[in-house]
């Protein structure tokens, strides 16, 4: 349909510009000068050079990058395993129990995932000792556990859409399983694979909920750093750290977008 | 043997990290509170009886602030559900029919906001909705108001904060039935008199019904739970359940009362959640 009402059109217009006028305005405004965030004072980029004055900022960045990094690696591991089961191992005893615990860390609000993880830690360490301090080690459990669901998805849907007969071919030549799963399958889930990694990893840096609830005094991740010093109001260098994260995502899926067309054309 | 352990490997995982907390949830929502480390009484008393009590239960069924944060909280998330589809479907629409080259960018326009922090977003707004805010100053330019409007720490705030942060989730399921439909009925009931409010309501409406469900459902559940938005954006009275269950946790230090809150969120919620699988596997079926 080549015609489109002029009311789809303003509304995307509209749409666009409620999604993105916010985030404009962050980012001119961390070029103010005032320390006062609503006023402005005149151009100036001296929060930047404060922000990377500030240690605090630097190793909530750190720990967060740590804990992005190791919860995205096992939620593959474990994610990819488990959109194998469910697309290629047919029904098995306590499949049922098994899609359910997949699919519902994806629909549970933040607050009961966070509140259940850490009551499980607090019992776990009156019965057992571990984990005897709450940090890197919890936080990284509870992200893994959020985030393999999404990798899972992203698994099966892969290999539902793929037909079989590589895998059934490779294994009729006599390939065994294992060496049929490395040779054969993985490969061809590779993209599926990177993709729940790198949501995975965006996951991970974006939560603040979980985190908040899992870690123990004196971890805190970089959106637990935000939320302390945001609670209190605007701050100006909160806005150059904003913009900062903003430039960083529009650069990297931008190439990425641009890199995936030149590949497909 | 590779595939049991496959099988077993996550299996395990999920049901230590998934499945047993909710028992614990469960388990310390019937104790009753004390001043210890951990602050809640055991499920056993020094006889070995079993010592639980609904106190807990009973106390949120009572106490009308309880009933009222609850509503609130179903309120606040339908209402930012029904702007996300006022505006998302349109949006999801218009980007459906557009010319394929540009479709694949205005996608990526709609998820790029989800990859830039959720935190950080709704901390945009707070910069936005100030007494001296931009859009406090832009109307007050325009000579629109006098004096700013209080926009910050109300609860039209929390609606506005919900369905800025929410709308991706809408428009992309959206999206993904409205591409898949068939055109040709729609000309088809046009070709045959049929009106283009009629042919939308006879034809794509219903063609788009999964893609409503799974969207509004992906709005409605977080929405229900939100701590961050009504934290940042609504004011110290406008209480909703995922900021009250927050402070009975780490304020009030009443963890069997959370845990109760959390549990009857969780039943609120169970409805809608096997409502969307069910959609799920019908739209599955359906497409094979």
């Amino acid at each position: 349909m080549r015609h489109r009402s002029r009311f789809i059109l303003s509304t995307l217009a509209f749409g666009y510009a409620f999604l993105y006028i916010p985030l404009v305005f962050v980012v001119v405004y961390s070029f103010n000068d005032s320390r006062i965030a609503t006023i402005w004072g005149g151009f100036s980029t001296r929060w930047y050079g404060e922000l990377f004055r500030n240690d605090q900022v630097l190793d909530a960045a750190l720990l967060s990058l740590n804990i992005a990094l190791t919860s995205a690696t096992f939620a593959t591991i474990l994610g990819t395993m488990a959109g194998l089961v469910l697309a290629r191992f047919g029904r098995f005893k306590g499949r049922t129990l098994f899609s359910g615990m997949i699919t519902s860390p994806m629909v549970m609000p933040e607050v009961i995932t966070g509140l259940s993880l850490l009551l499980l830690f607090v019992t776990l360490q009156q019965l057992t000792g571990w984990p005897g301090q709450r940090g890197f080690t919890t936080i990284a459990i509870a992200h893994t556990t959020f985030s393999m669901a999404y990798v899972a998805i992203i698994v099966q849907s892969r290999l539902l859409s793929m037909d079989e007969s590589l895998e059934e071919a490779a294994m009729d030549l006599g390939g065994r399983p294992l060496r049929v799963v490395f040779d054969i399958t993985l490969p061809l889930i590779a993209p599926a694979m990177i993709a729940g990694w790198l949501l995975a990893f965006t996951l991970s840096l974006d939560d603040l909920v979980i985190a908040s609830f899992v870690s123990g005094p004196g971890s805190s991740t970089l959106p637990m750093y935000i939320f302390s010093k945001v609670k209190l109001g605007v701050s100006p260098d909160i806005n150059a750290l904003a913009t900062l994260i903003i430039a960083a995502v529009s650069l990297g899926v931008l190439v990425a977008w641009f890199a995936m067309r030149r590949i497909r054309t | 043997m590779w595939r049991r352990v496959a099988v077993a490997v996550p299996y395990l995982w999920l049901l230590v990290f998934f499945l047993a907390p909710f028992a614990i949830i469960l388990k310390i929502s019937l104790a009753d509170p004390i001043i210890a480390q951990p602050p809640f009484t055991p499920a056993f008393n020094e006889q070995g009886d079993l010592a639980t009590s609904g106190d807990n239960f009973k106390f949120l069924l009572t106490d009308k602030l309880y009933a009222i944060t609850y509503l609130r909280s179903i309120l606040m998330a339908a209402l930012a559900t029904a702007l996300c589809l006022a505006l998302g479907f349109p949006m999801a629409y218009g980007i459906a029919r557009s010319a394929p080259a540009t479709r694949g960018l205005l996608l990526l326009l709609i998820v790029l906001p989800f990859w830039i922090s959720f935190l950080l977003r709704v901390y945009a707004w707070m910069g936005l909705m100030n007494n001296y805010g931009v859009i406090n100053n832009l109307l007050m330019w325009l000579g629109i108001v006098e004096q700013p409007l209080q926009l910050m720490y109300t609860d039209f705030a929390i609606f506005i904060g919900l369905a800025y942060s929410y709308l991706p989730f809408m428009i992309l399921p959206l999206y993904a039935t409205l591409e898949r439909m068939d055109l040709d009925l729609v000309e088809a009931a046009q070709d045959l008199g049929a009106s283009r409010t009629r042919a939308f309501w006879d034809i794509t409406w219903p063609l788009a019904k999964p893609g409503v469900i799974a969207g509004c459902l992906l709005v409605f559940i977080p929405a229900m739970g939100e701590y961050v938005i009504p934290y940042l954006l609504g004011g110290s009275e406008s209480l909703l359940i995922g900021r009250v269950l927050f402070d009975e946790f780490f304020v009030n230090r009443d963890w069997p009362l959370a845990s109760a809150v959390a549990i009857v969120l969780l039943l609120l919620l169970v409805v809608p959640i096997v409502f969307l699988q069910r959609s799920q596997a019908k739209d599955k079926e359906g497409a094979t």
